[in-house]
């Protein structure tokens, strides 16, 4: 069997690249496919943590999770649209008013 | 055996990821994203998670690709920063604060954690079998599997209003002719 903690390390490097997504790039559609990245990273170490104490309940937060990600990610790119219809333009930079 | 798999596995995680941040092309990113979350719903089933390999690939790699591929094409923002940036110096000084987020995260989960994680358990695969995951969903999760369909319903309910060009044109003053966007 693997380690768990093999698995830990690298739910902990993708959640590290995920970070680094959404401090370095400017395009907004970018940045939320880093957030994403990240919630999968997090979703990985429960995983691997519902198989080393053999418990189901890891598994089911990490489905309760992917529902959620799945209605945030509707909303997101419904809100990433709504902007760019009104500021032409996905360049976080560019967006920095609060009245559209 | 099970180590090559996640090796080779792992690798193309990092790989996937990697490559999604640095692609100039926002197509490109989302197929990377794709590569990468089938990676993870691999090293689920490694997991013992029949069922979250599944959902993984059903939900994650399915609709959400799905859905950021074609908002990508809709807004044609493939490249969306080619223009100088107006905060070059920010760029370093993030990779390197990444770097000692994931350096602290090593820390804390090996220096830190007793013989605990070190070890792979083998046990019995029923835990994760989606019966089991099943029973638990209908009775000890009830309640929260319940607030997750108003959760979902919330979201299409905002995803709708969003998108309602009649909303829009109320806020239109009275006087002049509104256009259903705003400029």
């Amino acid at each position: 069997m693997v380690p768990t903690s093999y698995y830990v390390l690298l739910s902990a490097v993708l959640f590290s690249l995920g970070v680094i997504g959404v401090l370095t790039r400017r395009n907004a559609l970018i940045v939320f496919m880093s957030v994403e990245m990240m919630l999968n990273s997090a979703n990985l170490a429960l995983v691997a943590f519902a198989q080393r104490w053999q418990s189901a309940n890891g598994q089911i937060l990490v489905f309760f999770v992917i529902t959620v990600a799945a209605a945030e990610v509707a909303v997101g790119l419904a809100l990433l649209v709504t902007i760019f219809y009104s500021k032409n333009t996905t360049d976080i930079d560019e967006i920095n008013s609060l009245k559209g | 055996m099970e180590y090559i798999v996640f090796i080779i596995t792992a690798i193309v995680a990092i790989i996937g990821a990697a490559a999604m941040l640095m692609s100039r092309n926002a197509v490109h990113s989302a197929l990377f994203m794709l590569l990468n979350f089938s990676s993870i719903a691999v090293l689920y089933l490694l997991l013992r998670a029949p069922f979250l390999f599944a959902v993984q690939l059903i939900v994650y790699a399915g609709a959400i690709i799905v859905l950021f591929l074609f908002v990508v094409m809709l807004l044609g923002a493939e490249r969306a920063e080619d223009e100088a940036d107006k905060l070059a110096w920010q760029r370093p000084v993030a990779l390197v604060m990444g770097l000692v987020l994931l350096a602290e995260a090593v820390y804390v989960f090996f220096l830190r954690t007793g013989a605990a994680m070190a070890t792979g358990v083998a046990g019995d695969e029923a835990f994760g079998a989606p019966l089991k995951i099943g029973e638990a969903l209908f009775t000890t999760y009830l309640l929260p599997f319940e607030i997750t369909s108003v959760i979902l319903l919330a979201a299409l309910i905002g995803v709708v209003v969003l998108h309602q060009p009649a909303l829009k044109n109320k806020l239109v003053l009275p006087g002049e002719r509104g256009t259903g966007n705003g400029d």
